[in-house]
């Protein structure tokens, strides 16, 4: 942990967040703004991290790591883009019907891998485009606020019903919507708040509760939880909205709200990474974070009567799987809102143990101690990813001032959203 | 694996076989002016419907096409759990050495006993439905196809059978879907599959219900190359989530490969391969076999019953319409099993079944909708549900919880290196009924039973955390949960607003003394 064991709390989660942030900065690309998902060589842009980092300027600009005349024409570079882009039902565009693809050309803009037209990520690039336009509210900065405006209002979110109750996951020019839809709660919470906020295209009202059937209310570990396996579900849509006393149906219903909630997730976390069923190696109740993040993949052996089957990239979750004992490194401090002793205690362990996943002050992907590499000590993600990094900019941000939080909270769409959503309540 | 070895089973098992359920000298009854019951079909329900009417004293003619049993102990349930057994010896084989006892060379399988051994507990069961045990207990029984003449009468090989009241309980069969070229793969369905010769080096199966995940994993066990093609996103789609990517990460942990969220578009032969084109978003790809299992699910044998001809409404794809008490459009005309229900095992065909016969000769009033009944996929490890599911509930605006207990917090679990899995008891929230429960286990299939007698008795969560259970135990589970229930009651005070259970009266009466 070398020096950073040293640091008081606040000094060691400003350096980390300071040091997440510049991940967005220096993999951003110089003449479309689009950042790029992975720091490795070739990486292609996720739309989700250019949500992050469009949220983390104004962030920056409050902890004087940007100028504000720096984080706007960040901003505008980046809106500028995505609203020049060419959106049609082209295999090549950047994207349609208001939505974008997954991944991007990080020069050119236009759509790779044959991804998807990524409902759930245009969520999280959205949210981050309604911050610019919030925060933006300068005389000179109208623009910003004038194409957030106008990214916002271009999605169409009924079309992605396609006609009936149910959220498509995407869509792609090749074979139209997705199998897949939304079931179960989980980071989709956001992309329902931003779907019914629309003025021009909303979701309809008996989407929400259509998703809702699908929740399951359980007793797990001795909690009382609205169940979703992988941490980050219960993180990502609290990056942007502050569901502290604000409560829909089912929440209302359950004398809860959905901020107790990843309260309690990280509780069972924890208790699972205390009891370790499956006898991970280094899980403890200092140990946890259970996600979604690269993972050693292709990979099979046998160990003491258990299968070790490791995954790539993948959605890992608690306490039905998968887990093949691959933590996210950076998954305990981005709890720092809902539980920071938790956070803080299980982050100075691991950095006390296992100093090299973090490495130049950015935690790795993932981490993987049980399987042991050539180089001993664990499996370890290469590099960093944008989503891990833009995730802890804004959680260590909320923990500590509630800034994105009072963004959004004036923000019109999300409170219409939150509204059309039934949420009541608290600060609504 | 290994294969090797040429023996066969006892030659005369088949004969024997035969013999029970379709015996060649057979020669039809004349038959009665007119009987009580006639019974259109041989399978789980329309043989527990004859034994249930005879045992009571009524006349019944029992009319079967093919062989007695039907699909259940034919070519289904019977032989798959046969093979399923021999699949999971095979597993245990190979994990052997992480008990402390290893098997130096690995499991060497000899193909033609597990399928000899497969025939001879077909042979055994089969004499609990032979010809002769139902011909003991009265049932006039008739080979041949039989169709409806009129609403009281029947004709079965040019015979007249004239009945007070009749039960359609002939089953279901394969769906075939339309795929071009599959015609010519010579594939395979759970009516042919038990009829291999050789184990399939490459096996594809195209389907991931029950049967198509059951006997995926269990040729993959028995050393079959297995892919396994499903339309759906997710296994067994009646299934909740959680327990279907239990079942699916178990199947890739034996090797099974899996193409979830594809569509078989096209198949062909070619250099004596069997190969199927799938389709996943847009990128297609071959998958080269041997064998081909087919396994999309089941359509209602209705087609050649003249349904007409007696006014019985019907369906080709949903089966003949019957009201809540089991009774068609003709209302002397009952149905039960695959023919008219949703929900195709072999117990809820057999419950059905005898429901049927209640309310029609011994005007009960049983509703179908009132009957509790579990199911289970026998993979491993096994899936079994029963009651509500949890989002059924949330249709009907039932507020649900769900009490959940890890299989890997379960000692006996544990101990039997079985500890993948869960018990979840779903109960409506705000009291201790139980709804419904999804057990995930090596047993699920033992386990939920449990349940069955639980919901089935009433039997509330507080009665049941004081329920003593042997230790070490996988029912422990069941209990577990319980006590969880009770712990958070003590905790939070709050007493039950419907109390619909009263499982301690049952206590009481049995008068336990366990502290």
């Amino acid at each position: 942990m070398g020096n950073l064991a040293r640091l008081t709390d606040e000094a060691l989660t400003d350096r980390l967040q300071r040091a997440a942030f510049s991940y967005l900065i220096d993999y951003a690309n110089a003449d479309t703004g689009l950042v790029a998902d992975t720091s490795r060589h070739g990486s292609p842009c996720s739309i989700a991290v250019v949500g992050f980092a469009l949220s983390s300027y104004p962030i920056a600009v409050t902890n004087g790591w940007l100028s504000r005349a720096d984080a706007a024409t960040r901003t505008l570079k980046v809106l500028r883009f995505f609203m020049r882009s060419t959106q049609s039902d082209a295999t090549t565009a950047t994207g349609y019907k208001g939505f974008y693809y997954h991944f991007l050309d990080m020069q050119t803009g236009k759509r790779v891998w044959q991804c998807e037209l990524s409902l759930i990520d245009t969520a999280l690039l959205i949210a981050g485009v309604l911050v610019a336009g919030c925060y933006f509210d300068g005389d000179g900065e109208r623009e910003i606020r004038e194409l957030a405006n106008a990214l916002y209002r271009r999605v169409d979110w009924r079309w992605a019903q396609n006609g009936t109750p149910r959220v498509s996951q995407g869509w792609k020019p090749e074979c139209g919507f997705l199998h897949y839809g939304w079931e179960g709660y989980n980071e989709a919470a956001l992309l329902y708040v931003l779907g019914l906020g629309s003025p021009t295209f909303p979701l309809t009202q008996s989407g929400y509760a259509t998703w809702e059937l699908t929740y399951q209310w359980e007793n797990l570990l001795g909690r009382d939880v609205l169940y979703s396996g992988p941490l980050f579900t219960h993180l990502f849509s609290h990056a942007w909205i502050d569901f502290r006393g604000i409560r829909d149906a089912f929440m209302h219903e359950k004398a809860s709200d959905y901020f107790e909630n990843t309260q309690s997730a990280i509780a069972i976390h924890r208790e699972y990474g205390g009891r370790n069923p499956y006898g991970f190696k280094a899980y403890s109740r200092d140990f946890w974070g259970v996600t979604a993040g690269d993972g050693p993949s292709n990979e099979e052996i046998r160990e003491n009567g258990r299968d070790r089957r490791f995954f790539g990239y993948m959605a890992r979750g608690v306490p039905y799987g998968p887990d093949d004992g691959t933590i996210a490194p950076w998954a305990m401090l981005a709890t720092l809102p809902f539980a920071a002793d938790a956070a803080l205690e299980g982050t100075r362990h691991l950095l006390d143990v296992y100093p090299q996943v973090c490495y130049q002050d950015r935690f790795s992907s993932g981490f993987n101690p049980t399987l042991v590499s050539n180089a001993g000590g664990g499996w370890l993600s290469r590099g960093w990813y944008g989503l891990d990094q833009g995730l802890l900019v804004m959680m260590i941000e909320n923990y500590r001032t509630g800034f994105i939080w009072e963004i959004t909270r004036r923000c019109s769409y999300v409170r219409d959203g939150l509204k059309r959503a039934g949420f009541e309540g608290g600060w609504l | 694996m290994m294969q090797s070895g040429t023996s066969r089973g006892k030659p005369d098992d088949e004969k024997v076989f035969l013999r029970r359920v379709r015996p060649e000298d057979w020669t039809n009854p004349a038959p009665r002016k007119a009987y009580d019951l006639a019974i259109v079909g041989a399978g789980p329900a329309g043989l527990a419907a004859a034994k249930s009417a005879a045992q009571f004293g009524f006349s019944v003619a029992l009319i079967e096409r093919y062989r007695m049993g039907g699909n259940s102990l034919n070519v289904g349930s019977v032989p798959s759990k046969a093979i399923i057994r021999t699949a999971r010896v095979c597993d245990t084989m190979r994990d052997a050495e992480d008990f402390g006892a290893p098997v130096p060379n690995g499991p060497a399988l000899e193909f033609c006993k597990v399928m000899a051994r497969m025939r001879q507990i077909r042979t055994r069961i089969s004499e609990y439905y032979s010809v002769h045990e139902l011909a003991a207990l009265g049932v006039d029984i008739f080979f041949g196809t039989a169709r409806f003449e009129s609403a009281d009468m029947l004709c079965v090989c040019d015979v007249r059978v004239r009945f007070r009241k009749a039960l359609v309980a002939t089953g279901a069969r394969p769906r075939t879907p339309d795929i071009p070229g599959l015609d010519q793969t010579a594939y395979r369905t759970s009516s042919t599959i038990f009829e291999m010769a050789a184990l399939p080096k490459r096996l594809a199966v195209i389907g991931g219900g029950p049967l198509g995940c059951e006997l995926a994993q269990a040729f993959c066990r028995l050393g079959s190359h297995v892919t396994i093609v499903q339309n759906d996103p997710k296994f067994l789609p009646r299934e909740e989530r959680d327990a279907a990517e239990i079942l699916s990460r178990s199947m890739a942990r034996d090797g099974v490969e899996i193409r979830l969220n594809t569509t078989v578009v096209g198949a062909r032969r070619e250099n004596g391969a069997k190969i199927l084109r799938t389709v996943n978003n847009a990128v297609a790809c071959d998958i080269q076999a041997d064998e081909i299992l087919l396994s999309v699910g089941r359509v209602p044998n209705v087609e050649v019953l003249d349904l007409q001809a007696a006014a019985i409404e019907f369906d080709t794809d949903q089966g003949i319409k019957v009201d809540d008490f089991l009774r068609s459009t003709n209302p002397n005309v009952y149905a039960a099993g695959d023919v008219c229900l949703s929900l195709k095992f072999t117990n809820a065909a057999q419950f059905s079944a005898r429901m049927a016969v209640q309310n029609a000769l011994m005007q009960a009033q049983q509703r179908q909708s009132s009957s509790v009944i579990p199911w289970c996929t026998y993979c491993d490890p096994e899936i079994a549900h029963i009651g509500m599911h949890v989002w059924e509930a949330r249709q009907q605006s039932i507020p649900i919880k769900s009490f959940t207990v890890m299989m890997h917090d379960v000692d006996r679990s544990i101990t039997d290196g079985q500890d993948i899995g869960f018990v979840k008891i779903h109960i409506a929230e705000g009291s201790d009924r139980i709804l419904g429960a999804t057990i995930v286990a090596s047993r699920a299939s033992e386990l939920i039973n449990e349940m069955a007698v639980i919901m089935s008795a009433g039997i509330g969560m507080k009665a049941l955390a004081a329920v003593a259970h042997t230790y070490p135990a996988q029912s422990e589970a069941i209990m577990l949960a319980a006590q969880a229930y009770k712990r958070e009651f003590d905790k939070t005070g709050e007493e039950a607003a419907a109390p619909a259970t009263s499982g301690e009266a049952v206590d009481e009466k049995s008068g336990r003394g366990w502290p």
